[in-house]
């Protein structure tokens, strides 16, 4: 051992030397080992001889135990040093953890200080002996006194904690309350104790750190200032404090547990204290309660405990029931319902056609349990022996139970309605008669979509304008097609002059109206029209016009072409005014208030007369008797007087897009169809919102017409199909119109998702035409 | 505009709902003994009409009581009982904890318990109602009285709900008031008329139960609390009122004649007797000596009319009844060890008649299998060893199928081994329109009393006619448009065509106008134009009304032809079979 340290101690020497070279070398690590291992000799040792070397154990126990305390204290005391100090006992703990330095450095630093430990140990003995004059044995903690029980010094002379190592005599106070003055407290004697003079900075704690070996083992005393630097002992006091040992070499904690108490009857009692008199003497206190308890009991006030009786009685709880009491019930009260009873599926041997199918029981187990019909699976049982136990009857039970006491109740009215209550009482069709029946007559002959038909004011002709670039004259009751015309466009639209002294076709294509007479029917009309149109003679003022006027010559006026309108746009509808002189067409374009333009065949002359443009015009028609032009914009129709230039009302149609409009011979209805399915009839004397809104057609409506003489109006829609009702206005203003549906007649077959494309009646009998997207027009009468 | 402004939701309705949650505030009440009072006075959660007004305006789910409720709720004794019983509990917590066991014995002799008594009667002011309201009582009575008797509730219970189930089965009995039975998948249903109210209740299969986890037994044992002091009232009045001794005692010459027998199988006395009435083959002691068939006539009143129809249907609903009353007099039964013994012996001995089993199988056997009058021997297997000569070996849905056809069927069709008919529901009445199973028709038959075995063929016949009818119906309509079509169609070739053809004039024929037809085509369209004048919300519910009248000829047109697709594939078998026999 002795060799070891001596050997490290010319080793420390040379570390002062040249800190660099030392670097690389391993010895301390082994040195550190032994340095260990010689540490715990010594400490054999010092069980060997107690006397000496204890109470210098004891005193550095003392000291590390105030250190560790006011290690905190500390903290806020010196910042610097505390770094330092704490970065050490870091090194330390490190040391502690991981036994083998990896990194040379900390290893060296590390073992240094520990080499040396006997011989700083010597230093610090005689340092304080010098200090305190030779008080080392004063210095025990009450704690430390208890381990020390066995040891021959007087355990009570230093037992008090007030005696403890006094040279400060501040008593236990923040110490920081001394910071800014110069001293740090006082000794017995009532002296200033001045602080040391420190005034080490970073590079003074900096070169300590690197020079002084023992370093890590100093640590400041707070009451006195002074640097103290632990002994060899000590530091193993606080290893092992750390390690959670006792601190306390020789204490062993695993000691026999010897009992007290124990089961074996001792001679001596634990205590000798001898028994009181009274254990002797009966308690009068007693006897008295007794007494009373026995007086009761002879008196027959106290009873002996019944058993309780557990099973319930019952007796006639109704016996004095009163039906008019009826007690704690409002008129709220819902009385539960019953369960269902079961039917026959829930037999055990149910009919076969009550079992459930492959498929059926797969959708059965895909459903969710609330949405299933049944709530188990029908199942067929050979015998009733077979039958198990239904597995959920207990759940059945609960549900039953919850619904009895959370299922919110209420008291639902069941509409209990005839189906056929609910359908209105209309008058029947057959007392509506007449009206179309059936499909009498097909007129082919076009090739494409036949958008509009018109018939003569005689009733004998029907004129007709497809896409396929023609336009064809029929005779009405022979469904012969007299003549065709070829056009240079897809038609859109013709319209037949109502004046029956006129034989005129307006037929528009492209941006083209082509006044046609098609010569039929009475010669003189027709030559009296051809006169009439011949006969015009240009006006002295020519005025500017929006439409051009031509008159057709050569291969078209033999054809019958006999005005040419050029419209500066394309022309949808065409109709005329109701004596045959205006004609009114609609050029549908949203940016330009040229949308409709009124000609005046007579004078050749054309007029446009909306300043403004109100939406995209869908169609216009002229009202039968008065001076009202009804123009339809996609959700509403306008109407416009025309001779005082206003407008006058402002019909909304509650529906998206208006596609056709129809007025009453009356002048006082009006019905538009529309392409969201719906047909709405406005009864102009009543309100600007449809007198009734029919949903009759499935789909889009494409023309509305009504009949000139009979009540009656029809519908043509996508859907294939024309419906016919029964519109009657009465003249009594009080009683408003009657609208019975009497037929829906079919026959078109559905093209390019279009069906009916226009509808127009016969001007004298009730009869109507209808064109379709087949290339027909058909005749149902 | 004078007055203050009106705040919402401080009138009408708002004011007239209360949540469960204020509700539980209001009455200071955890939310277990607020369940346990709202079960045991009936008071349940009520669907405001307006909801939103009720819930303040907002939307969010919740469950209303109505305030009245609440407020009756205020007042019930029971609630003083709960919260001393809460006390109890942490009295009896803390001396556990103190290990005070002599103070635990005290407090737990004096343990606070409350009574039912005037709840029920609260809750049913009269008998009647009572007896309305017993379906629920019964059928929860008999599933805890199947349970174990360890384990989920207390023992108590269970042999409170036996010995009440037991009682309630025993005046069935004596009052012979059964009238429908159903052996379901789930359990057997009964159903008796008592005081004129139809009662039905359900007892599972005498099997141990498998415990779900997910039912809360405390509601249950909640909703039995209540139950069982129901139907112990409704007992005690049921049995007054047919002059029976209650609690019930057995027949004086039945007590003698058990008494002799398995005395040393039971420990205790009150055991053995109990065992016995639950036997059910004896019957009750009364306290006035009763003479047979009391039945009261009744009297004719001069009726006029409908009354007079009236009067004449209900005469022969009695008579019908009372027959159906002494449906099994006369007969002997006995009871194979493989049958429900317990449900066995409760029809057979609802409807007279007379009924044993094995001395080993239970007590309470009144007679020998040797006996030579027994009339009827109930199996349920397939083939028996011993058979006597001069008894039928029956399978038990016999006795079912009698009771609920309400006479004595053939036994042809229930001998062992034989494939049973189908056992049907007998709480199916059929309307108009519904799908019946052929064998309730056959069965209809045969209580009308015609001869069975003509009858069905016929109607099977007539059935399957009628339905061909319909299909040729439908289909000579469609083929007669489809051929009215097809000439249209020619002939509008042939126009279009006929300018360049000669025009030909073929001899048309006479169509038979079919007057009916062309009226019935006449008001189908005038349905359906007036129904396109209908209002859009009148539209809608006929369309719901039609939908639900569409859907239920569905379902009866679906199980006629799974059932006849399912007989068209046994027929071949049976005819093989008839071949063989």
């Amino acid at each position: 051992m002795r060799p070891t340290h001596s050997g490290t101690m010319s080793k420390v020497k040379n570390k002062k030397r040249n800190l660099e070279e030392n670097e690389d070398e391993q010895l301390p690590i082994f040195d550190k080992d032994g340095g260990k291992d010689g540490h715990l000799d010594d400490g054999d040792e010092d069980q060997g001889d107690l006397s000496d070397s204890e109470e210098s154990v004891f005193s550095g126990l003392e000291d590390s135990g105030s250190d560790s305390d006011d290690e905190e204290e500390e903290e806020d005391d010196d910042e610097e040093e505390d770094g330092t100090e704490e970065k050490s006992s870091d090194v330390e703990e490190d040391k502690a953890a991981d036994g083998d330095g990896d990194d040379q450095l900390s290893a060296k630093e590390v073992t240094e200080p520990q080499t040396d430990g006997q011989h700083s140990k010597e230093n610090k003995k005689k340092k304080k002996t010098a200090g305190k004059e030779g008080g080392e044995e004063s210095v025990v903690s009450a704690r430390d006194s208890g381990l020390q029980t066995s040891s021959q010094v007087d355990e009570y002379e230093h037992d008090t904690s007030d005696e403890e190592d006094i040279r400060n005599t501040v008593g236990n106070i923040p110490m920081e309350w001394y910071k800014d003055y110069p001293h740090i407290g006082y000794d017995l004697d009532g002296k200033k104790i001045f602080k040391p003079i420190r005034n080490k900075d970073e590079l003074d704690e900096f070169l300590d750190k690197m020079e002084n070996p023992d370093y890590w083992r100093t640590v400041q005393d707070k009451m006195t200032g002074a640097d103290i630097r632990l002994s060899d002992e000590q530091v193993d006091l606080v290893h092992r404090l750390q390690e959670g040992k006792f601190g306390d070499v020789n204490f062993n904690e695993y000691e026999p547990a010897i009992d007290f108490f124990s089961n074996e009857v001792m001679i001596h009692p634990v205590t000798n204290r001898p028994q009181d008199k009274r254990s002797f003497i009966p308690s009068l206190i007693e006897k008295e309660k007794v007494g009373k308890l026995v007086h009761a009991i002879k008196m027959g006030w106290i009873k002996p405990r019944r058993p309780k009786e557990t099973t319930p009685q019952y007796y006639d709880l109704w016996a004095k029931e009163d039906p008019n009491s009826i007690l704690g019930r409002h008129k709220m009260h819902v009385p539960a319902p019953k369960l269902k009873l079961p039917g026959h599926e829930e037999s055990y041997n149910p009919p076969p056609e009550y079992l459930m199918s492959e498929e059926e029981r797969l959708a059965w187990e895909q459903q969710d349990p609330e949405d299933r019909k049944l709530s188990f699976l029908p199942q067929k049982f050979a015998c009733l022996r077979a039958v198990p136990a239904y597995s959920r009857f207990i759940h059945e039970r609960f549900e039953r139970c919850l619904d009895l006491y959370l299922c919110p109740r209420q008291r639902k009215m069941r509409v209990n309605v005839n189906p056929e209550d609910l359908i209105p009482k209309l008058p029947k069709p057959k007392d509506l008669q007449p009206f179309p029946t059936t499909q009498s007559l097909v007129y082919r002959g076009h090739s494409s979509l036949v958008r509009s038909i018109s018939t003569s004011p005689s009733g004998q002709w029907l004129v007709s304008g497809s896409d396929d670039c023609t336009v064809r004259f029929w005779e009405v009751s022979t469904a012969r097609c007299l003549k065709t015309v070829e056009v240079g466009g897809a038609v859109k639209g013709v319209a037949w002059n109502p004046n029956p002294s006129i034989c005129l076709v307006a037929i528009s294509y492209d941006d083209t109206v082509v006044l046609l007479n098609p010569g039929l029917g009475d010669r003189l009309v027709s030559t009296a029209t051809d006169q009439q149109i011949s006969s015009y003679e240009e006006p002295e003022e020519v005025k500017e016009q929006p439409v051009q006027w031509t008159v057709a010559e050569g291969e078209g006026h033999e054809q019958g072409h006999r005005l040419i309108l050029k419209h500066p746009k394309a022309v949808r509808q065409v109709t005329w005014h109701g004596k045959g002189d205006y004609l009114a067409c609609v050029m549908p374009d949203n940016g330009s208030s040229l949308q409709v333009v009124i000609h005046q065949v007579s004078k050749r002359r054309t007029q446009n007369p909306f300043r403004k443009n109100k939406g995209l015009v869908q169609c216009v028609s002229f009202h039968p008797i008065r001076p009202y032009f009804f123009v339809a914009t996609q959700r509403y129709v306008r109407v416009y007087n025309l001779i005082k230039q206003e407008l006058t009302k402002k019909l909304m149609a509650n529906c998206k897009w208006i596609s056709s409009m129809a007025t009453h011979p009356g002048g006082d209805n009006v019905i538009c169809g529309s392409y969201d399915c719906r047909l709405a009839w406005f009864d102009l004397d009543l309100s600007t919102k449809p007198y009734k809104v029919l949903r009759h057609h499935k789909k889009a409506l494409r023309s509305v017409a009504y009949h000139r003489h009979y009540p009656l109006f029809a519908s043509g829609s996508d859907d294939g199909s024309v419906i016919v009702c029964h519109g009657m206005v009465y003249n009594d203003l009080l009683q408003n119109p009657l609208i019975v549906p009497v037929k829906v007649l079919k026959g078109h077959t559905i093209t390019h998702d279009l069906g009916v494309l226009d509808v127009t009646f016969h001007p004298t009998q009730p009869w109507v035409f209808s064109s379709g997207a087949d290339g027909t027009v058909r005749l149902f009468t | 505009m004078g007055g203050l402004q009106k705040k919402k939701y401080e009138s009408g309705s708002a004011t007239n709902y209360i949540s469960r949650n204020k509700a539980r505030k209001k009455l200071s009440l955890s939310l277990a003994d607020f369940r346990r009072l709202c079960i045991l006075k009936g008071i349940y959660p009520h669907e405001p009409k307006h909801k939103k007004k009720v819930n303040k305006g907002s939307t969010a789910p919740r469950t209303f009581y109505l305030l009245k409720d609440i407020r009756f709720l205020l007042h019930e004794p029971i609630v003083g009982k709960f919260r001393e019983y809460k006390i109890f509990v942490r009295k009896l917590r803390k001396a556990y904890g103190k290990a005070e066991w002599s103070g635990v014995q005290r407090m737990k002799e004096n343990k606070p318990a409350y009574k039912l008594d005037h709840i029920i009667k609260e809750r049913y002011p009269t008998f009647i109602d009572a007896v309305r309201d017993v379906d629920d009582a019964l059928s929860m009575c008999f599933l805890f009285s199947t349970f174990a008797r360890t384990g989920k509730c207390h023992v108590q219970t269970i042999q409170l709900c036996r010995r009440l189930g037991v009682e309630w089965m025993n005046y069935i009995i004596a009052s012979r008031s059964l009238r429908k039975v159903f052996l379901s998948i789930k359990g057997i249903y009964y159903q008796a008329e008592v005081l004129g109210q139809t009662i039905t209740w359900i007892i599972p299969y005498q099997f141990a139960h498998d415990h779900p986890t997910d039912v809360d037994y405390r509601v249950m044992a909640t909703f039995t609390e209540l139950y069982t002091t129901l139907l112990g009232f409704v007992n005690f009045r049921l049995y007054q009122t047919l002059n029976l001794v209650y609690p019930p005692k057995l027949d004086g010459q039945g007590e003698f004649s058990l008494k002799s027998e398995c005395e040393e199988d039971y420990a205790l006395e009150s055991e053995s007797y109990s065992e016995k009435l639950a036997a059910l083959s004896a019957s009750l002691a009364r306290t006035v000596p009763s003479v047979e068939d009391e039945e009261a006539e009744l009297d004719h009143f001069p009726a006029e009319g409908e009354d007079l129809e009236k009067m004449e249907t209900r005469e022969k609903m009695e008579l019908e009844q009372n027959k159906q009353k002494k449906l099994f007099e006369g007969l002997k039964f006995f009871l194979n060890r493989e049958v429900p013994r317990e449900s066995l012996a409760f029809v057979i001995r609802c409807f007279g008649g007379e009924v044993s089993w094995d001395k080993s199988l239970c007590i309470g056997s009144t007679y020998d299998e040797t006996d030579e009058t027994i009339t009827h021997h109930i199996v349920d297997r397939p083939t028996i060893d011993k058979q006597y000569i001069n008894r039928y070996y029956i399978q038990p849905q016999w006795v079912y199928d009698c009771v609920n056809g309400k006479i004595l069927l053939p036994v042809e069709e229930y001998f062992l081994g034989v494939t049973l008919p189908p056992h049907l529901s007998p709480f199916v009445e059929e309307s108009e329109g519904d799908y019946v199973p052929p064998e309730k028709l056959k069965l209809l038959a045969l209580q009308k009393g015609e001869k069975p075995q003509a009858e069905e063929d016929e109607e099977e016949e007539e059935e399957e006619d009628d339905e061909d009818d319909e299909e040729e119906d439908d289909q000579s309509e469609d083929e007669d448009e489809a051929e009215d079509e097809a000439s249209l169609a020619e002939m509008e070739e042939k126009r279009a065509q006929g300018k360049s053809l000669s025009v030909k004039v073929t001899p048309g024929k006479v169509k038979p106008e079919n007057r009916m037809r062309t009226e019935q085509e006449e008001k189908a369209e005038e349905k359906r134009l007036a129904i396109m004048m209908m209002k859009k919300r009148e539209k809608y519910l006929y369309d719901k009304i039609m939908f639900g009248k569409k859907r239920h000829v569905r379902e009866a047109n679906k199980l006629a032809a799974k059932r006849k697709a399912h007989d068209d594939a046994n027929k071949p078998d049976k005819k093989k079979k008839k071949k063989k026999c």
